[in-house]
């Protein structure tokens, strides 16, 4: 023992020399954490149909992480949380109508799953190595495979145990298609609007629908310093900006009127907070510099409002996240800090 | 010279063309139409049968001007021979499978711009007798019907549930696969499946380069 000792003291090793307790299953573990209150939120408005599609959406995914690794004969990483992480998040976006026998949708999360951690994140080289965040790569997949499915929205009902429910259209969809006024008259009253969307008390995917649940995770996770203000921030900014100025219509003809629009629909509806503060901060497909987080933010947000205003799909901010993940190497390398000591070349 | 010419395996190159040298799972060339035509089977055997008779045809001409063509206007001068074949096809194509040609005439078109039938003329139709070079085009354009079939075959299945037009199942499973999306997919798990094939049964070596 005393031998070991002083040869580690020997031993001299390359930085860093200080070591934080940080490590990666840990923070992935936190971040599950941190989706709880949104998670419980969506159960309690959705019922057991939550629970089961998000357990599945888990299960599926922790198993074929496992399987795979198996299966290529790699080191086992199902522990450290991040396929937990994929499954969760995947179950938090899908809409709870997917638990149904008849007709027969079970399969969805499961093959959402098995495609979010074998071919976005395993067929790439695993945990840090994916291109595209996982969860909504499987997300898109089903979305565009089971487009009638994936687009059944139930109601939110208090009671827990119902597992039949009332379909619905969620607040962007009605937005999308029927207009402001509509969206009002279904809530009541703006304020009533403003409150339930802020509460969670509507139709959408499981884990999307409480902004207070997210913020209060969000919250923590920004305390704890593991996601920072830059990409949120700079993606609610802009899609807040953005749906000022381009998100009015004229109540008669229906045309775009400019800076007539409302902000904070946009902001509390859609999985806009979901997506801001868990997906586009996925620490592996954005950029690690700070200015380059906020272009990556603020591209976000276009892109989001782009597709809401203009797109076919009411909801836009998946695909404006996987978008963005495709220019993170670009602009990790136009933003790239300059290395301390190094002189500037000179631009001939 | 000669010795070395005579001891090509005619056999051997056609087995070259469709397996250690295919031109979409191992050269990764010419993924462009992979991806654009193979919503089907019946769509990409049509196009792997073109694809064939160009290569054959372009890799027989090549083969026999090669001595007059000056080396530094060879590469347009095989765009020549490409185009005229493919035109050749073209038009026989419109005249004898109309409702194919509908649907996919501007492909049949794009087969000048293949990045493989270049490929094939400059490497070996210019280098060699016209015998291999026949051989040699007969491989890779079987390679590439063989590539094509097989894609259409898992998009089709899964996306239509139909093969060449005839429905099979009821439900369409997986209905990305029938978008451009879906090629990719398809494109990349065969890709990686035939060569981890090759590599493990028959020691071959991985895809390489890539292209259009």
């Amino acid at each position: 023992m005393a031998d070991l000792k002083k040869e580690h003291e020997l031993i001299v090793s390359v930085s860093p020399h200080i070591r934080d307790e940080e490590t990666t299953s840990r923070i992935m573990w936190t971040v599950n954490l941190s989706l709880l209150p949104a998670f419980f939120l969506g159960f309690y408005f959705f019922g057991l149909k939550a629970l089961f599609v998000t357990a599945l959406c888990i299960i599926s995914s922790v198993l074929s992480e496992y399987f795979f690794q198996k299966a290529v004969k790699k080191k086992l990483t199902v522990n450290d949380g991040s396929a937990f992480l994929t499954g969760l998040l995947l179950g938090m976006n899908l809409p709870p109508s997917l638990w149904s026998f008849n007709p027969f949708t079970i399969h969805v999360p499961i093959i959402g799953s098995v495609i979010a951690v074998v071919i976005t994140k395993q067929f790439f080289g695993g945990l840090g190595y994916n291109i595209f965040n996982p969860a909504l790569i499987g997300r898109a997949f089903v979305l565009i495979s089971f487009p009638k499915a994936m687009t059944i929205w139930t109601e939110p009902t208090a009671a827990f145990l119902a597992l039949d429910a009332k379909t619905t259209a969620t607040p962007l969809g009605i937005l999308k298609e029927d207009g402001l006024a509509k969206l009002i008259e279904v809530f009541g009253d703006k304020i009533n609007l403003y409150a339930e969307l802020f509460n969670g008390h509507r139709a959408g995917s499981i884990g999307e629908t409480s902004v207070l649940a997210l913020l209060i995770g969000a919250g923590f996770l920004l305390y704890k310093r593991y996601i920072t203000w830059h990409i949120p921030i700079s993606f609610l900014g802009t899609v807040a900006a953005l749906a000022w100025i381009f998100g009015g219509k004229s109540p008669e003809t229906g045309k775009m009127l400019l800076f007539a629009g409302d902000p904070l629909i946009h902001l509390l509806s859609g999985g806009l907070m979901l997506g801001a503060f868990f997906m586009a901060t996925d620490y592996v497909t954005c950029p690690s510099v700070r200015k380059g987080q906020i272009v990556f933010g603020i591209g976000c947000g276009a892109l989001t409002m782009l597709i809401r205003i203009k797109g076919g799909y009411p909801e836009g901010v998946m695909f404006a996240i996987l978008l963005m993940n495709c220019f993170v190497p670009l602009i990790d390398r136009a933003m790239k800090s300059d290395v301390f000591g190094a002189v500037k070349e000179k631009k001939k | 010279m000669s010795n070395a010419e005579n001891k090509i395996s005619y056999i051997g190159l056609v087995k070259n063309g469709i397996f250690s040298e295919n031109p979409i799972f191992k050269v990764a060339l010419s993924l462009c139409p992979a991806v654009a035509v193979t919503s089907g089977v019946k769509n990409g055997f049509m196009m792997g049968i073109a694809v064939l008779f160009v290569q054959i045809m372009v890799n027989i001409t090549v083969s026999i001007v090669r001595k007059f063509i000056h080396p530094k206007v060879r590469i347009p001068s095989y765009m020549f021979i490409i185009a005229t074949w493919v035109t050749v096809t073209d038009l026989s194509m419109a005249a004898f499978a109309r409702d194919v040609y509908a649907q996919m005439g501007l492909y049949i078109k794009l087969i000048v711009a293949f990045a493989i039938i270049l490929t094939r003329a400059e490497l070996f139709a210019s280098k060699q007798k016209v015998t291999p070079s026949f051989f040699d085009g007969l491989g890779v354009g079987a390679g590439f019907l063989f590539a094509l079939v097989i894609i259409g075959f898992f998009r089709e299945l899964l996306g239509k549930g139909s093969l060449w037009g005839y429905p099979i199942i009821n439900t369409k499973p997986l209905l990305i696969m029938i978008l451009p999306t879906g090629g990719f997919f398809a494109v990349g798990i065969l890709m990686g499946l035939f060569n981890w094939i090759g590599i493990k049964f028959f020691g071959g070596g991985g895809a390489s380069g890539g292209g259009h």
